[in-house]
């Protein structure tokens, strides 16, 4: 959607994409029209979870009313059902993130669970004591803390690039970081905490002249943008469906097949194996090998509905909407005394971080949920970030396309009364 | 030191969700705050989104807590819960039902302690103090 990466777009000239009428877009979200607290529900916490459409809930629903039943087992026809959807979704998810082959598209719980599938096999099988990961002071501790277990048993080290004030990469230390011993690279596509977007062309280019491999954790920018892993050359991304309008409970790592043939399988169980003997056993065939386990079939059917979903639209439009909403309310929040913003830089996804001086995030956000506006408060599960920025915390909105300048008004608002009240 | 019956008194009187706020808030600011080199890492209580300090002593068989937060209503928080606690015996503290008492606040709608404000954790604090003075 956004210009995250300048690939060419899939979008034909010629196509007819539905036009970004808002009003009907929220009718989509059946969840946006209700009242919390006795007020209309503003929901600027779509970094946390996005809503979801109809299409989606009703896909899930669907896969329950009439196709449900164990994939790849059964020889009936429920069965059969359930594992073409399954494995259609897989294409689904293949073509739209443009992975060469749908071998590449491993199912897991989300983000969290496909980097520690990487730290726990790849990592286990290649960092050696003494090797080097680098990450970035941006993170989310869903990948730091995988690295640091894997740092720990491999007595190897990790290396964190330094941001400026305004949350950036700081790209010349990380090429000062990068040497002989660097194994891996896995840094943020975006940054949750702080709506950064993150020059990941460059640091993958980088990293691969050092001849190290590189994941990128994609969790916060599938729902803004659309990733094509090739073009990126990227050798991981992670990234969860709940945050790009699918249901909760599923995630995708993509791995280049090279890669996922060589690594060892991490959980075993049934699906990932070929044959099973009390002398030898020996695994399945990529991405099985990594799918111990019945999956979540529904939502991997969720997954391939919201991007159904998407497909409609121009990216395009849907970027420059949710930058319109960003300059918005930036605007408008500068416009309050005492108000900083952290991360204020150009490359940003529609997510705004803030303080008040004098006024704590918590009882902000209380004050504001009293008012019906949903957002987050505190560390953002980035401890560090928060400590390099030299601060406890912040207060976080973050929009999606079903967000409306009235809403933003009306946050504005509340915001001021919130504060009103605290100083 | 304020007492119980006036905190539940003076809120069941507010009808709006600013009045119950602004009061909370007030609580919380006539709140002694707690001498900064008290605040350390020990008595901090984990579980709060903000930083929320309890420490008490044994005072003449009674139970005296410093509390702090850095969160306002959280403070107020702390005040509601000190009017309950604040220089009782072990075992007043420990058969206080506390549940009826927040209940009679009507504050589970608003503040309830699944809230991830802490309550729950503070007052497992203040609990697990007055246990460790009957040991
Ligand atoms: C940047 C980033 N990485 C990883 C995660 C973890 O995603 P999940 O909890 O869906 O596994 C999140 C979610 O908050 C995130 O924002």
């Amino acid at each position: 959607m956004s210009n995250l990466n300048k690939q060419a777009p899939d979008n034909h000239p010629t196509r007819h994409f539905r036009s970004l009428d808002i009003e009907k877009i929220r009718a989509d979200f059946p969840i946006l029209a209700q009242k919390v607290n006795g007020h209309e529900l503003i929901y600027f916490d779509n970094a946390a979870t996005s809503q979801k459409p109809l299409s989606v809930i009703k896909a899930v629903d669907t896969y329950y009313q009439s196709s449900n039943s164990n994939v790849h087992r059964g020889a009936h026809y429920l069965s059969d059902q359930a594992t073409q959807q399954f494995e259609q979704a897989r294409q689904k998810v293949q073509a739209y993130i443009n992975a060469a082959n749908r071998e590449e598209v491993i199912w897991t719980r989300g983000t969290t669970e496909a980097i520690n599938l990487v730290a726990q096999t790849w990592g286990r099988q290649n960092i050696k004591a003494d090797d080097e990961i680098i990450l970035s002071s941006l993170e989310h501790h869903s990948n730091i803390v995988p690295w640091q277990m894997l740092a720990e048993e491999k007595k190897a080290h990790i290396r964190v690039i330094n941001i400026d004030a305004d949350g950036q990469l700081d790209l010349s230390h990380f090429e000062s970081l990068l040497c002989d011993k660097t194994k891996l690279v896995s840094v943020g596509h975006v940054s949750n905490a702080l709506g950064v977007t993150n020059p990941i062309q460059d640091i993958i280019k980088l990293a691969h002249q050092q001849g190290a491999k590189v994941l990128i954790d994609g969790a916060q920018a599938m729902a803004h943008s659309s990733v094509d892993v090739q073009q990126l050359d990227c050798d991981f991304y992670a990234f969860s469906g709940h945050k790009m309008f699918a249901p909760m409970g599923i995630g995708v790592l993509y791995g280049k097949s090279e890669l996922l043939n060589s690594m060892p399988p991490w959980q075993g169980g049934g699906e990932m194996i070929e044959k099973v003997s009390f002398d030898k056993t020996t695994f399945n065939q990529i991405p099985y090998k990594f799918e111990a386990g019945t999956p979540n079939v529904s939502g991997a059917i969720g997954i391939a509905t919201a991007i159904d979903y998407l497909a409609q639209f121009n990216s395009d439009d849907i970027a420059a909407y949710e930058q319109q909403l960003l300059n918005y309310a930036t605007q408008a929040l500068l416009k309050i005394e005492g108000l900083v913003i952290e991360g204020n830089c150009p490359n940003k996804v529609a997510v705004i971080s803030f303080n008040i001086v004098g006024c704590h995030g918590q009882d902000l956000g209380m004050l504001l949920d009293q008012q019906g506006v949903a957002l987050r408060t505190g560390h953002h599960c980035a401890m560090p970030l928060m400590q390099c920025l030299g601060i406890n915390g912040t207060v976080r909105v973050s929009f999606s396309f079903y967000n409306n300048q009235q809403e933003i008004d009306q946050f504005v608002q509340a915001l001021i009364k919130a504060k009103s009240m605290l100083v | 030191m304020i007492q119980t019956t006036e905190i539940i008194e003076t809120l069941s009187f507010f009808d709006c969700w600013e009045d119950r706020y602004r009061y909370m808030i007030e609580l919380g600011k006539e709140l002694p705050a707690m001498d900064n080199d008290l605040k350390t890492q020990d008595k901090l209580v984990p579980g709060c989104q903000s930083r929320v300090w309890i420490d008490w002593k044994n005072i003449n068989g009674l139970l005296h807590f410093e509390v702090d937060s850095d969160a306002l209503i959280v403070k107020g928080l702390l005040a509601l819960v000190m009017a309950a606690y604040q220089d009782k015996s072990a075992n007043d503290i420990i058969e206080f039902d506390i549940q009826n008492y927040f209940e009679q606040l009507d504050l589970i709608k608003h503040l309830s302690p699944t809230r991830g404000n802490g309550l729950q954790a503070m007052i497992g604090k203040i609990q697990g103090a007055a246990r460790q003075m009957l040991d």
